[in-house]
């Protein structure tokens, strides 16, 4: 039996061995490091140099428009992806023929087997000059521009996050009993009120695990501004690689990924808390 | 009945696809009844109770609740609210907010006061009484039934449809359910429509059991009218339990018809419909018609195969040579000494006219239906 025990324990081991080496090596020592640094000093070269000092903490309001930027855009995106992947989820889970409802699944996640960096660099010729402002030209509207714009890093983002979205939300209306829509009719619910009463409610651990998903990639999002913002939007994850690369001013740097961080922890812990709280003890849980 | 039924389906036959699950059905159902729909499963008992409650429109006739045509009304405008098989209620609200669902629905408002009063009303008549804070999945099985009653309860609507509602709960709650339903439908006087697939179910709870069979209403009647006299073969073997002894019709004695069992037996038998002479019978003898006694008596001799005492009566299984195995229930008299033990002769006997006799479908290829019905929906 202790034998036993032991087998069991080393196999467990094996098997985790893997994983907990590679978490430990590329998060727990680099998020360390990004600590220590975030107390220190920058090297006169550059770099850092060790102190122990909260001077780069105060010193965060000075990239406070990248940390507004960014408050703005990680919910405002997060919502925008939201309403676009509310009723195409709602649609295939209790709308589609059964038979379709592969497919169009499918659908929604083969653009995931193109990188995303190919695709929002297609987005960028689709909106350059060459692109739709080209086609808006010739039927009269002239000098319309979208490259470069929030309107232009909105729609990259709800094109890039929208399958992280409508999957989430497409489980939890899937598993939802459709008894208990007909009996929300039965007891004189309009189909308005069925759906806010009970269909939205009982989907919202779907909504909030998509809504944080999306939310907290956006909170580290540098690809997107970066190709579709041209600059004029600047975002923390451009700060970051501009301190880091650029400026080679580490400690101010890691404490504001250390910031973002906290505030994503934040984030998540508060969506978990809404969800469980409106819809009863269940969630969906993908992350 | 000069009254208005509160349920009338006029010729209502239902179709998906190919298969019909409904076919040509009228019914009228008189205010206040207890009536059930029986069947076994696919025979279209709940496809028409959810033609009631709107969740299904008929592919042909019409549905009337209270004397309204109910085409194109969809179920949240329609006077009836309904016990769901396993209950359907809300997860993610409270046994009060469940119950409170339909109040809320209410327009104009009602005052919060109201609702308030009302559910508690509602959970009062279902002796839950102080339980409107729990979570739905605190309650046991026997408790979220009670609140699904008093949800479908608390609009007041003029019928309560019932779809297998006691199928979940153990024997014991059953019956206890069962006495409770009858006596709620008494006192608060709406119609209740139950389905069900449990014969003893319909039986003990309803004024008129409607018995249905591949989409059709074989038989409709008080209870007792349903067990004593079945209009066919399907009837008297679905409901309650029936010993179906083969033969063929010797000859015709005034009312009753003379039937040559295989053993080559005759025995007179009621019919209930005309039978020709040679023509090939079922007869169907209940097992409480069915007296054991001593050998030398009776019109069967047999031999006990085996016996299930069940308290107040035993059952058995007699097996009687060139007939097969019947089965016999006998009161048990506590002193009287009358049980019989496996391996024991006894001679069975029964009354004249008891039993009945039925043209066998599997003859005579007029009742094809009664056997052949295609499973569908449940």
């Amino acid at each position: 039996m202790h034998g036993n025990k032991f087998r069991h324990n080393l196999l467990t081991a094996l098997l985790l061995g893997p994983a907990a080496a590679w978490l430990v090596v590329f998060l727990v020592l680099p998020f360390i490091a990004i600590a220590v640094f975030s107390v220190g000093e920058r090297a006169p070269e550059g770099g850092y140099q060790a102190a122990f000092t909260l001077a780069q903490y105060a010193n965060l309001p000075a990239r406070a428009t990248a940390f507004w930027n960014t408050m703005m855009l990680a919910p405002m995106g997060a919502l925008a992806c939201l309403l676009v992947a509310y009723p195409v989820a709602y649609y295939l889970a209790l709308q589609a023929a059964q038979r379709w409802r592969l497919i169009l699944l499918a659908l929604v996640v083969i653009p995931f087997w193109t990188s995303l960096l190919m695709r929002t660099y297609a987005w960028m010729y689709v909106l350059g000059g060459r692109g739709i402002p080209a086609l808006l030209a010739y039927v009269g509207f002239e000098d319309i521009r979208l490259i470069n714009t929030p309107g232009a890093v909105l729609l990259g983002i709800v094109y890039g996050y929208l399958p992280l979205m409508i999957l989430p939300i497409y489980v939890s209306l899937e598993r939802l009993d459709r008894r208990l829509l007909e009996a929300s009719a039965d007891l004189g619910a309009t189909p308005l009120s069925t759906f806010l009463g009970v269909t939205l409610k009982l989907s919202l651990p779907g909504v909030m695990t998509g809504f944080s998903l999306v939310m907290i990639l956006l909170l580290g999002e540098y690809l997107i501004p970066t190709l579709l913002g041209g600059g004029k939007v600047f975002f923390i994850g451009n700060a970051l690689v501009d301190l880091f690369l650029q400026s080679r001013n580490w400690p101010f740097g890691s404490a504001i990924a250390i910031t973002l961080v906290l505030v994503s922890v934040v984030v998540l812990i508060a969506a978990n808390r809404i969800s469980t709280r409106v819809s009863g003890a269940r969630r969906v849980d993908l992350i | 009945m000069t009254a208005v039924p509160d349920i009338e389906f006029r010729g209502v036959t239902k179709r998906y696809g190919a298969v019909t699950a409904v076919s040509g059905i009228d019914l009228a159902v008189p205010p206040s009844a207890f009536v059930a729909l029986l069947g076994p499963s696919g025979c279209g008992k709940t496809t028409c109770l959810r033609m009631i409650g709107g969740f299904e429109q008929p592919s042909e006739g019409q549905v009337f609740i209270r004397g309204q045509d109910m085409a194109g009304t969809p179920p949240y405008r329609r006077p009836v609210n309904m016990v769901f098989q396993q209950y359907a209620l809300f997860p993610h609200l409270d046994v009060e907010d469940n119950v409170a669902y339909g109040l809320r629905q209410a327009r104009p408002r009602l005052s919060s006061r109201e609702i308030a009063s009302r559910a508690g009303e509602a959970l009062a008549m279902v002796r839950l009484a102080g339980y409107g804070r729990r979570k739905i999945h605190e309650l046991s099985g026997g408790q979220q039934q009670r609140v699904a009653l008093a949800r479908a309860l608390v609009n007041k609507p003029a019928v309560l449809l019932l779809d297998e509602p006691l199928a979940a709960l153990d024997k014991k709650l059953r019956t206890d359910m069962q006495i409770e339903l009858q006596n709620l439908q008494r006192e608060i006087g709406i119609t209740f429509v139950l389905v069900t697939h449990d014969q003893e179910e319909a039986l003990s709870m309803s004024d008129f059991v409607c018995v249905m069979n591949g989409g059709r209403i074989v038989q409709l009647g008080q209870p007792n009218e349903i067990y004593d006299e079945p209009v066919d073969l399907f009837v008297a073997d679905f409901v309650g339990k029936t010993n179906l002894l083969n033969g063929k019709v010797a000859g015709h004695s005034g009312e009753l018809v003379d039937i040559a069992l295989a053993d080559g037996t005759i025995i007179a038998a009621r019919k209930r419909t005309a039978l020709q002479k040679g023509e090939t019978v079922s007869v169907s003898l209940r097992p409480e018609s069915l007296s054991l006694g001593a050998p030398g008596s009776g019109r069967f001799k047999g031999i006990v195969r085996n016996r299930i005492f069940l308290g107040s009566t035993a059952e058995y299984a007699i097996e009687v040579q060139g007939i097969g195995t019947l089965l016999a229930r006998a009161d048990h008299l506590i002193g009287h000494g009358n049980l019989f033990k496996p391996g024991e002769p006894v001679a069975i006997g029964f009354a004249a006219g008891t039993p009945l006799a039925f043209p066998d479908p599997k003859n005579n290829g007029t009742n094809q239906r009664v056997t052949k019905h295609v499973e569908i929906i449940s």
